[in-house]
């Protein structure tokens, strides 16, 4: 039999550890690892140089919604010069989609218009941010969200690096968030596009699976060399959108944010994900150990005089 | 009061009157006044005449809030959700009630018994903090009668928002267990508190780990937004270690402000062992700052290394950015710095008005005045700061009620051994 002295003892010990180490940071890598989208999920490809601005994709969501008819018609064009704290119009409690006009110089076309509407992010930071779990990613591709249970904290405003969310603010009884959801409970749910999309004259966006747009995508740029910019918007940032744009200008020229990075926003939140377990585990034990550390000598002190 | 104890008042020290009866509850609540000499000093106090002039301005437009919601009274928007309710009554109140888990540990922990004259006014004071955070909150929420969903009905544990709603839940049952002694003298249960000072440690050591997290998870609720708050109060690694270090000076130069305060406005309630032993332990606490000051220092500046966001220090958020560290940070530290080598008391102090002013800053300008940096530039509704004031008026109300009443700034008679 062979003898366990302390030497061996201590080395066995030490390639266990070893060992577990590093099945450990296997298992934690796989756990962190992003959750990319689901498979058949549907999206929309936005081609911005075929937009001219009429507006009919809003008024359909309008309708599709049931959301309050707006103070101006859909057909009136002033509102592409309507500036609100030095920004252009955005998404509201009554407007989960509208279009923007962006003058870009030397621009041959004149003028590009942009629709916005939620983006349908693979990793939602809506979702991820949300503490009672109100939004759902669902495998159709569409981030729905369930006013029944939203308490009403805000905090997936806060972490939409689109700025899409609205919140009616005016409510003080039945307050919720709201935001596009591509349609989900009366057409998308049926295989059927959003409404928007079937609205447009001018075909802009094409509705289909997310993987078969970006191959789409990418022929277009091929096909037409020097006419887009070689990106698609939504392809990669914060971990991929379901909706997705083509531009012939320079994104960040027509309005996009083009410093979001490539990481789903809860890749920030992890750094801090990751020290919770620890802390539960480790301080419970390291601050009872300095409890007993501190207060040896008066342990000690009661043990002699219980023993005197 | 301070007047009449010069007159040679007694206030209530123990369970018996000097006639050798008992004092009843309501004769407590009165603090040992008929009900006519306890009107006569309400009204003959200026503060309370501020309070009313408060409460008559501020009672309606809260009322008003529920009424008409929050579009009424903020000026919350879609791309600014979060106003000054949370910027002020949950990211300042919360870390400036540190001071709870602080002085817990300090006593029952490191077994500093010195600080025990001052360790029941560190837990009252992070209990009430904790609590008007929650009120600050309720008053925020679209949907307040849902605050129980992320506990019971509808649970997001991912969320960071999650872990702040269990853990300071858990972490406010914890405190009111910790100060169940106070209460149980002066009530006269001594069973109560026989009970609390069989678990003390296990409370002492569960307010630590609750109070790291979630002090920790304010600052990581900001993760969320990385390219929302200006790069300089950012930082993806370093929000949440930020957020707990300046949360520890954080409480202890508050309850330097609050033992202040109690010194000159609750001078009749303070015993002697706490007035002769103030002094010192202020200095204690400023040591204890200053430590977790020049911690905190060294961190920021790492975070803008790590992050590399040196440039941004020489636009004009980085000039407000100094000033704040300025101000808040280096100010303070040298102040305690000071304190502590010359075992001046004073300079304690001045050092804690400016770190508590220093770390409201911070908070503000992470949650509200840095946030959208790219956007514009957000200012509250008149009706937003009202609302703010009177709710923090009321928290004061409560604070000075406590305070009048429970064994924290003096020692039970029963009690002294």
């Amino acid at each position: 039999m062979k003898k366990i002295d302390r030497r061996n003892f201590l080395k066995g010990g030490l390639a266990g550890g070893a060992a577990l180490a590093a099945t450990g940071t296997a298992a934690t890598a796989k756990a962190a690892g992003t959750f990319g989208g689901y498979p058949d999920s549907m999206g929309v490809l936005v081609d911005l140089t075929k937009c001219v601005g009429c507006r009919t994709c809003e008024a359909a969501c309008n309708k599709e919604q049931g959301l309050p008819e707006p103070e101006k018609p859909f057909n009136d064009t002033s509102v592409f010069d309507e500036v609100l704290h030095g920004q252009k119009r955005r998404t509201t409690e009554k407007a989960y989609t509208v279009v923007n006009r962006y003058d870009v110089a030397d621009r041959e076309g004149g003028p590009v218009y942009r629709k916005i509407q939620c983006n349908h992010c693979q990793e939602p930071a809506c979702l991820t941010s949300c503490f009672v779990n109100a939004y759902t990613k669902t495998p159709e591709g569409a981030v729905v969200y369930d006013p029944k249970v939203c308490v009403g904290c805000r905090t997936c405003m806060v972490a939409c690096p689109f700025y899409i969310p609205a919140y009616s603010f005016s409510s003080a009884i039945d307050p919720v968030v709201k935001k596009c959801i591509m349609c989900y409970d009366t057409r998308l749910k049926f295989g059927r596009p959003p409404a928007c999309v079937e609205a447009c004259p001018q075909e802009v966006m094409v509705f289909g699976k997310r993987k078969d747009l970006i191959k789409l995508a990418h022929q277009r740029i091929q096909e037409n060399p020097g006419k887009y910019v070689d990106h698609i918007y939504g392809e990669k940032e914060v971990g991929g959108t379901s909706w997705m744009y083509l531009s012939d200008v320079p994104f960040d020229k027509v309005g996009f944010d083009t410093h979001l990075g490539n990481e789903p926003i809860i890749s920030y939140v992890k750094e801090f994900l990751t020290i919770v377990p620890m802390v539960l585990t480790i301080w419970p034990a390291l601050f009872t150990g300095i409890h007993l550390l501190s207060n040896r000598k008066e342990a000690k002190k009661k043990e002699e005089e219980s023993k005197g | 009061m301070n007047r009449l104890v010069g007159r040679g008042f007694q206030p209530i020290t123990s369970h018996v009157k000097p006639d050798g009866t008992r004092w009843s509850v309501k004769e407590k609540l009165l603090l040992g006044l008929t009900p006519k000499e306890y009107m006569a000093v309400q009204m003959r106090n200026p503060f309370n005449w501020l309070l009313w002039i408060i409460y008559a301005i501020g009672l309606p437009v809260l009322v008003g809030r529920f009424i008409f919601g929050l579009g009424w009274a903020t000026h919350g928007s879609y791309d600014y959700p979060w106003g000054l309710f949370l910027a002020w009554g949950l990211f300042t109140m919360v870390p400036l009630s540190a001071s709870g888990f602080m002085m817990g540990t300090t006593v029952e922990l490191f077994g500093r018994k010195d600080f025990k004259p001052i360790e029941r006014l560190g837990l009252l004071n992070g209990l009430l903090g904790y609590f008007f955070a929650v009120m600050f909150l309720q008053v925020d929420l679209g949907q307040p009668w849902r605050l129980i969903y992320p506990m019971f009905v509808s649970l997001g544990p991912a969320a960071v928002l999650f872990l702040v709603a269990w853990h300071v839940a858990t972490y406010l049952s914890c405190q009111v267990a910790e100060l169940v002694p106070a209460y149980a003298e002066w009530m006269g249960l001594p069973k109560a508190k026989k009970a609390i000072k069989s678990m003390v440690l296990g409370l002492t050591v569960a307010g630590i780990i609750l109070s790291t997290l979630h002090q920790g998870a304010l600052g990581a609720l900001f993760t969320y937004a990385p390219g929302k708050v200006h790069p300089l109060w950012y930082s993806s690694p370093f929000q949440w270690f930020h957020f707990l270090v300046s949360a520890i000076f954080a409480g202890l130069s508050m309850l330097i402000v609050v033992s202040t305060l109690s010194k000159w406005f609750l001078r009749w309630r303070c015993d002697d062992n706490f007035k002769q032993s103030l002094d010192n332990l202020t200095v204690g606490l400023a040591k204890g700052a200053s430590l977790a000051l020049i911690t905190y220092l060294v961190i920021k500046v790492i975070g803008i290394a790590h992050d590399n966001d040196w440039e941004y220090l020489f636009s004009g958020w980085g000039q407000w950015f100094l000033l704040e560290m300025a101000v808040g940070v280096i100010g303070p530290l040298v102040l305690y710095t000071m304190a502590v080598r010359n075992d001046s008391a004073k300079l304690a102090r001045f050092g804690a008005f400016m770190a508590v002013f220093g770390i409201a800053l911070n908070r503000l300008n992470t949650a509200l005045i840095t946030f959208n940096w790219k956007l514009y530039q957000e200012i509250p509704h008149w009706r937003e700061v009202v609302i703010v004031i009177t709710v923090y008026a009321t928290y004061i109300v409560v604070y000075r009620a406590i305070l009048a009443r429970l064994p924290i700034l003096y020692t039970w008679k029963e009690e002294r051994n």
